[in-house]
């Protein structure tokens, strides 16, 4: 097994684009370390990306917010400025595991690993966040919710890698909250979970609306439908009812050790009507 | 010499304080060493391979490609492991557990072994080894095992405790029967009758250490075996047994331990340490991953139980009945039998009956856990104590109240109780302010009752002074919770001087004559019941020294505040010697002072407890939160009240886990599919309240000190404390652990619509 911790993006990618075998790459490590171990995986070349300045921090952008990939959940809880404008992002990454976990882990980590669980995919998601991926035919980049193929599997190319995860300004008028469901406190994965963000406009009336749910399908589940029923509404009663059917709806879980497609299927409208109701405060509605 | 065990009301200087713990500091600073921080020159790593399999003859093993890799030293099967046990199925049970003989018999069942110079390469080796299996049909469920036509999961077994003798194998190992009285005139009697069935899952320890050892067996038949262990003279016995190894020249060392709770009682990859050392001619140090952990070694049993209890509507019950089915795993136990003993124990019963079956099936060896079999069956009868309550309107603690066993009650399992703690933690729950404490929506309170039997058994102890009046007290029992400072404190009790000037180690089984298994909560008992033997002991010493010191005869001198006093009209005026004295002046007086006891501590005073328990369950999803829990037992005498509380607590701790979310869960190919902490979900420390505690102490008569166990009872009232707080708070009567928020979701959906 090889190690090799590169200076820079372009360095990182190159590494992969050439690698044999089974390549990996390392920023926070809590997922790949762990299967190291439990010798699920058995690597050939490990490309640490915490050496990359590239990668590293916060920064705030005229567009809003650039995230190094190698940057941990617990800088993102630190940082207010991020805090103030995506609440719903940051608390997302930061019940991830437990404090020591988010010392090491990363949202690129979490989006790469491209588990259904993953706390912060659902929350970027809503927020409509990016991801700027290096590559051999240089850089582009795309919502993240293009980065997940399925579990486990992510839709980057052979010496692709991400370098930082853009968001916008946020703003006054705009909310966003993310919940998930575990049967403890901590130390745990989401069984199911909700992301929403809700931009306002006069009236408290809801513009703009993105609903995201996690670990009730393969990928993040973006509910359209979801949109409809809470653009134009003020979040009325009838409103988050109508959006807990729709969510439930929208879900295609399956059955396993965490929980059951039933839990899963009412425990997701419930979520997110919480969730709703969180970022409609936030987004300054009453 | 021999003393006198009777409890005595005297007045304690050190027993009772909160002095400080003797192995804090090592343990919060990483110098403590557990089973895996050994080390020895030349040692090789070892490694398991392990049947993927539930159920699979292995028609061959080919080591031959693991052998030759470079750096592989040792690589042993069953075939290394020559059956020495002569008839003691027993002993053939461990012997087949610690290495498939032919048949794996569960889904980690270990099937070879290897010894190499490094981890990589013990890697590799186990993926060179080829094992032939012929997948048999399996059977994981304890109800499903017991059918006709299930898969057999070991052919010898014939059910024992039936009439007449069945000749055909079966999945049930044993049927055990306890109780008294005529169950039909005590149904008859009765103006309600409850019946209900009950199921909980299997659940494990736990404990965070891993099994881990160091194994050294040399060609001269000496061997060492430095592992962590609640039983170092059992894993002595076991393995010279097993190896073929004098019991002498086998030395073994207790770590450290990271928890047992049961599960480190028995021996599981030990023999195949010492078999690899033996072939490779190395030191093997051996360390279980966690997933082995849950794949390789004892959980607890899974459950399946039926209750039915009479009452009449002042309530008093007329018949109680359990009937009982435990799965032990792939080896015949007795866990179905405990499970019978203990269910009715807190109440004075006239009709009563307890029935249990030990079934077998597809699923590791079953360990002892904690007060082991009691748990399950506490909730099985606890959670049907309020059912009969809420149908007479009668309070559920007046109830229990009312049918509490008492002084000279006959038990349901056999013997009549002595003075007893079930009635005053009854009444001190009634009394408790948790019980008058206000609940919000959504918020219940619930309570239920526990037992557990504890237990004494051979206990040896050594007690040395210090030429400067320090001194050493050697035990055997392993120190899981706190037992080194407890026993420190007795000592120092029985010497008149300071808890400091004790310091208390386990020795290794070369040093000291047998000592039980620490187990059954006997660790304090009976070792502190040795110690102060032991201790007195020396006081006799101490006192010869002084009498020969003055010239006078030692029925003059009295040992009194660690200083020998001469007493009497013509001796009274001598000046006192202290410990220190007597001990500086010993090479002049007769050499070393020591004290030493051995005795078989009979009389362990079963131990009660009664919890209350406050829960919020969100009626949207399930999820339940813990809001306040207290937990009351009779300690018999509290030595150490920090640890005592300690023990009362993570018991409560473990039974909660256990209660809401723990459970081995199996695949339909009979996989455990949660070999790991992620989704073998224990409760984390955010999960859980505070744990109120409150020690009654209702001496033992059968101890010095009235010391009682305290370290299991206190698992056995959650299951049911939980389930009947989340009755109260969510209208669901839980019938399954773990009460996992898909299954409440699931019960209060089917009891009050969407």
């Amino acid at each position: 097994m090889r190690y090799e911790s590169p200076k820079t993006t372009k360095e990182a990618a190159g590494l992969l684009a050439k690698a044999k075998g089974n390549a990996f790459v390392l920023a926070g490590g809590t997922d790949l370390l762990v299967r190291l171990k439990s010798e699920v995986i058995d690597p050939d070349l490990i490309v640490d990306i915490k050496r990359i300045p590239a990668m590293q921090g916060v920064t705030k952008t005229a567009a809003g917010f650039r995230i190094g990939a190698a940057t941990s959940c617990a800088e993102l809880g630190e940082n207010a400025a991020l805090k103030k404008a995506w609440p719903g992002v940051v608390e997302a990454a930061t019940i991830i595991g437990s404090d020591q976990v988010q010392g090491r882990c990363t949202v690129v980590g979490n989006l790469c690993n491209a588990s259904p669980a993953a706390d912060s995919v659902p929350a970027m998601v809503a927020a409509g966040a990016k991801a700027v991926i290096v590559g051999p035919k240089g850089r582009r980049t795309v919502g993240v919710e293009k980065v997940v193929a399925g579990p486990g599997k992510t839709t980057l190319k052979k010496g692709e890698v991400i370098e930082a995860i853009l968001l916008g300004k946020g703003g006054a008028k705009t909310g966003d909250a993310y919940l998930r469901f575990i049967p403890r406190t901590e130390m745990d994965i989401a069984v199911v979970s909700a992301g929403i963000c809700l931009t306002l406009g006069p009236r408290g009336i809801i513009k703009e609306a993105k609903v995201a749910l996690g670990a009730v399908g393969p990928t993040v589940e973006i509910v359209s439908a979801a949109t409809k029923v809470l653009v134009g509404s003020t979040l009325d009663e009838a409103t988050l009812e109508q959006l807990a059917v729709v969510c439930s709806a929208a879900c295609r879980p399956i059955d396993d050790k965490r929980g059951t497609i039933e839990f899963r299927t009412e425990v997701a409208g419930v979520l997110a009507r919480r969730a709703a109701k969180i970022a409609y405060q936030r987004a300054g509605g009453k | 010499m021999a003393f006198d065990t009777q409890y005595t009301n005297q007045e304690f200087k050190v027993v009772g304080k909160r002095v400080l713990r003797p192995d804090g500091i090592d343990k919060v600073t990483g110098r403590a060493r557990y089973g895996a921080d050994m080390n020895a020159p030349g040692q090789l790593v070892g490694r398991i391979l392990r049947s993927p399999h539930a159920h699979a003859k292995i028609r061959a093993i080919d080591t031959s490609k693991a052998e030759k890799l470079k750096g592989v030293k040792a690589v042993v099967t069953a075939a290394d492991l020559p059956d020495l046990t002569r008839g003691d199925m027993g002993m053939y049970d461990t012997l087949e557990n610690c290495m498939a003989r032919g048949r794996a018999l569960y889904d980690g069942h270990a099937v070879a072994a290897v010894a190499a110079i490094d981890a990589d390469i013990a890697r590799k080796a186990l993926k060179l080894i080829k094992v032939d299996y012929e997948i048999l049909p399996h059977v994981t469920d304890v109800d499903e095992a017991m059918k006709p036509g299930a898969p057999i999961v070991q052919p010898r077994i014939r059910t024992v405790g039936v009439n007449p003798a069945p000749t055909k194998p079966s999945n049930i190992s044993q049927v055990s029967e306890f109780g008294h009285g005529d169950l039909d005139a005590g149904f008859a009697e009765a103006d309600v009758i409850v019946e209900k069935s009950y199921k909980t899952e299997q659940t494990h320890q736990g404990y965070i250490e891993p099994h881990a050892c160091l194994a050294s067996v040399g060609p001269d038949g000496q061997a060492e075996l430095w592992v962590t262990t609640q039983g170092p003279y059992m894993q002595r016995n076991t393995c010279a047994a097993l190896l073929g190894l004098e019991v002498a020249k086998l030395r073994v060392t207790a770590s450290e331990i990271g928890g047992g709770f049961g599960g480190k009682t028995h021996v599981w990859m030990e023999p195949v340490a010492l078999a690899l050392s033996r072939k490779a001619n190395r030191p093997v140090k051996l360390v279980l991953t966690r997933e082995e952990v849950f794949r390789g070694t004892g959980p607890t049993c899974s459950t399946s139980m039926d209750i039915k209890i009479g009452a009449r509507r002042d309530g008093t019950i007329t018949a109680a009945q359990a009937v009982l089915r435990y799965q032990d795993g792939a080896f015949p136990n007795i866990w179905g039998m405990l499970g019978a003993m203990t269910a009715w124990a807190c109440y004075d019963l006239k009709n009563v009956k307890a029935t249990a079956y030990d079934v077998l099936v597809n699923r590791p060896k079953v360990a002892a856990y904690r007060a082991p079999s009691a748990p399950m069956a506490a909730f099985g009868v606890e959670s049907t104590m309020d059912l009969v309550a809420a149908e007479i309107g009668m309070d559920p603690v007046e109830l229990r109240i009312k049918n509490a066993a008492k002084e000279g009650t006959r038990a349901s399992y056999g013997p009549t109780y002595g003075p007893i703690g079930i009635g005053p933690t009854l009444e001190a729950a009634k009394n408790h302010p948790h019980m008058k404490a206000p609940l919000g929506a959504n918020q219940g309170r619930g309570m239920a009752c526990g037992f557990w039997f504890n237990f004494g058994g051979q206990t040896c102890v050594d007690l040395n002074i210090g030429q400067d009046g320090t001194v050493n007290l050697a035990v055997g029992t392993v120190d899981v919770g706190g037992a080194r400072a407890s026993l420190s404190m007795i000592a120092a009790e029985e010497l008149g001087i300071p808890y400091e000037k004790v310091k208390c180690i386990v020795a290794d089984t070369a040093s000291l004559g047998h000592n039980d298994t620490t187990e059954g909560s006997r660790g304090t008992f009976s070792s502190g019941m040795a110690t102060v033997f032991a201790a007195r002991d020396a006081v006799r010493v101490l006192r010869e020294r002084a009498a020969k010191t003055w010239d006078i005869p030692v029925d003059r001198v009295e040992w009194r505040d660690g200083k020998a006093h001469a007493f009497g009209d013509e001796h009274g005026n001598l000046a006192p010697l202290s410990l220190e004295e007597l001990a500086a002046k010993a090479a002049r007086t007769g050499g070393p002072i020591a004290g030493h006891n051995e005795i078989v501590a009979d009389g362990a005073g079963v131990s009660f407890a009664t919890h209350i328990c406050d829960i919020e369950v969100d009626p949207e999803t399930g999820k339940s939160r813990i809001l306040r829990y207290t937990v009351i037992q009779d300690a018999g005498k509290a030595i150490h009240p920090d640890y005592v509380e300690g023990q009362f607590q993570g018991a409560a701790a473990q039974g909660i886990g256990w209660a809401l979310n723990e459970e081995y869960i199996y695949g339909a190919d009979g996989r455990l599919q949660n070999p790991g902490f992620l989704d073998y979900r224990i409760a984390v420390c955010s999960d859980l309240p505070m744990l109120d505690t409150q020690i009654l102490e209702i001496p033992n008569p059968n101890h010095p000190y009235g010391i009682r166990g305290v370290g299991e009872t206190s698992i056995v009232p959650p299951l049911a404390a939980i389930a009947n707080a989340m009755s109260n708070a969510a209208g669901v009567r839980m019938t399954h652990t773990p009460m996992s928020p898909p299954r409440v979701l699931k019960a209060i959906r089917e009891a009050h619509g969407a």
